[in-house]
């Protein structure tokens, strides 16, 4: 088969692989129909994912079609149409019996800290990604979903994670009626957190980035107010000043570790990699909220230490939240709104790319060229 | 205007959901799938209590933070030469909690990267640099009016991107001119 591997940071190619084959009873082989580019595989892709190995396919955002089940698979059958959360988990260990999906202990072997993901590095498990024709999907009785056939097959890609995980985010914000939400970041990820913030009931949603086409994205997808960083001295004075010098309600964070707006951060982060990620925004969020406030952090970041402002928190008595969005947990409500018409998913897609041509994909990206939010990944199919 | 506890200036409510497609559908937390953040009454679709454990066809890493391997696994590009015995002494001698474990493997990535060029090379190979970068694209999307005139923040360090780029073909080229005998 065909697939995208990783050869180095800021190199990667397809190239012949063998299809994967059932390793668990419970694995399920998925042809993949259609698969995208996250703005965290750009971590995977600059190298700041610690044991990210030359081989590895990424994509954790996928649907396909079921090829192949393993001998104990009861949900699924061969051409079924899925679509399957970036998670991989059990259901039944000490975590996700509480509903954590995304912190199952029964799925990667390299941290304990952090559960199992597709495509992303073993410091998450160690499984290959749906960039390619085909992919294991392990535990296939829980993790993946039948399509519905109402559903557009771009929106339940989206669903696998960027919807879910900027949805998951707002809920974090613990939202009340008129809160003003910040969120930081206009990438895919960001935009659904806005989108999501007004359906909690926000009074004002501001999103703030450096680039203007996302932030002209953010005001037409999302309905937001936007402020480019780049424009104003100070970004958290300007956001005090929005507030009335007291700070927002709510906070998002959907950077995570590549953040611009402190060139020494970034260069300390995201190039000589001392740092688990450029906390740059996680600290405008920490600064820029109001006192008792809550941040909701999405972004990813690695598991290295980063310079974090927890003073300010800590004085400030605000409420810290975060995960991995526990994907599958938000589909049904998602369902719901998107068959209500209240989200467009796939209206945030700017391009698509086949497989073959997927390191040039990669660096539209990542250089944020072409006006590019959201690149979907096609197979041949 | 002084710091007080009045409640600020913003649209009411009504002019919001006139506004917003779905403004407040998730006011009430009960609709939000994710609150609370436990909850144990979620159907999974898991048959057992634990997961039949996976083949262990050779011998795999994990953090001795796990106190066994786990019943299922990835098993992309196992272990081998250099970068191997650089991460598996991560693995084996420290904890997630200790820095050591994440430079470590963090230097395992670069070795293995370098690694790979050399094999690339020795096989007769190589890799395409150019367009394993996907620079090759760049015609098609606008490279000059997607960076330039737009206050991008990025720019500011956007041309360390090619040292990062070449740095381990910089090391294999180095390695290469160190290893011919001198004299030649």
């Amino acid at each position: 088969m065909r697939a995208m591997v990783y050869r180095g940071p800021y190199k990667i190619r397809v190239e012949e692989k063998d299809i994967p084959r059932i390793e668990h009873p419970n694995d399920a082989i998925v042809r993949v129909t259609r698969a995208a580019i996250c703005g965290s595989d750009l971590h995977l892709y600059h190298g700041m994912m610690p044991d990210t190995r030359v081989g590895m396919t990424f994509g954790h955002e996928f649907i396909g079609v079921v090829h192949e089940v393993g001998p104990s698979v009861e949900n699924l059958k061969p051409g079924d149409r899925v679509m399957v959360p970036f998670n991989i988990y059990c259901g039944t260990c000490y975590f996700c019996a509480k509903g954590l999906y995304s912190n199952c202990h029964n799925v990667n072997p390299n941290a304990t800290a952090v559960g199992g993901i597709y495509g992303y590095s073993h410091t998450c498990g160690g499984y290959d990604g749906g960039q390619a024709e085909f992919v294991r999907v392990p535990l296939a009785d829980v993790g993946p979903s039948i399509i519905p056939e109402w559903l557009h097959e771009d929106d339940a890609l989206l669903m696998t994670d960027a919807l879910s995980t900027g949805y998951f985010g707002a809920q974090l914000g613990d939202i009340v009626e008129g809160d003003t939400v910040v969120v930081l970041g206009a990438g895919p990820v960001g935009l659904f957190a806005a989108r999501s913030s007004w359906l909690m009931g926000a009074g004002r949603v501001i999103v703030v980035d450096h680039l203007d086409y996302r932030l002209e994205k953010a005001r037409e997808f999302a309905f937001a107010e936007t402020i480019s960083f780049t424009e104003v001295d100070d970004i958290v004075v300007e956001l005090k000043k929005q507030t009335f010098g007291l700070g927002a309600d709510v906070v998002i964070d959907a950077v995570g570790a590549e953040a611009d707006g402190n060139l020494l951060q970034h260069i300390s982060a995201a190039k000589l990699k001392l740092q688990g990620g450029s906390p740059v925004a996680l600290n405008w969020a920490i600064d820029g909220v109001r006192k008792g406030g809550t941040v909701s952090v999405i972004g990813a970041y690695g598991p290295l230490f980063s310079a974090v402002k927890f003073g300010d928190a800590m004085n400030k008595g605000l409420t810290l939240r975060m995960n991995q969005a526990p994907v599958k947990r938000q589909w049904p409500r998602l369902l719901e709104h998107i068959a209500a018409g209240r989200i467009s998913p796939r209206d945030i897609i700017t391009h698509r790319i086949p497989l073959e041509h997927i390191a040039e994909g990669y660096h539209l990206f990542s250089a944020k060229l072409d006006n590019c939010i959201k690149t979907v990944i096609t197979t041949g199919e | 205007m002084p710091y007080d506890a009045r409640a600020h200036t913003r649209p009411s409510s009504d002019e919001l959901r006139a506004r917003i497609p779905g403004w407040g559908a998730d006011l009430d937390p009960a609709d939000r799938p994710s609150v609370p953040r436990e909850r144990t009454d979620l159907v999974t679709g898991a048959h057992w209590d634990i997961p039949e454990n996976q083949p262990e066809l050779q011998p795999r890493e994990r953090s001795i933070e796990h106190e066994r391997l786990t019943p299922v696994f990835g098993t992309v590009a196992p272990l081998h030469g250099p970068s191997g015995a650089i991460r598996r002494f991560a693995y084996e001698r420290f904890s997630e909690a200790r820095a050591a474990h994440w430079l470590l493997l963090v230097l395992g990535d670069r070795v293995d990267a370098i690694g790979s060029h050399v094999s690339s090379v020795r096989q007769g190979r190589p890799d395409n640099m150019i367009a394993e970068s996907g620079v090759l694209g760049e015609r098609r999307y606008h490279p000059i009016a997607s960076r330039f005139g737009r206050g991008r923040a990025d720019l500011k360090h956007i041309w360390l991107d090619p040292l990062v780029f070449a740095g381990p073909v910089l090391v294999v080229g180095l390695m290469l001119v160190l290893r011919r005998p001198r004299g030649r």
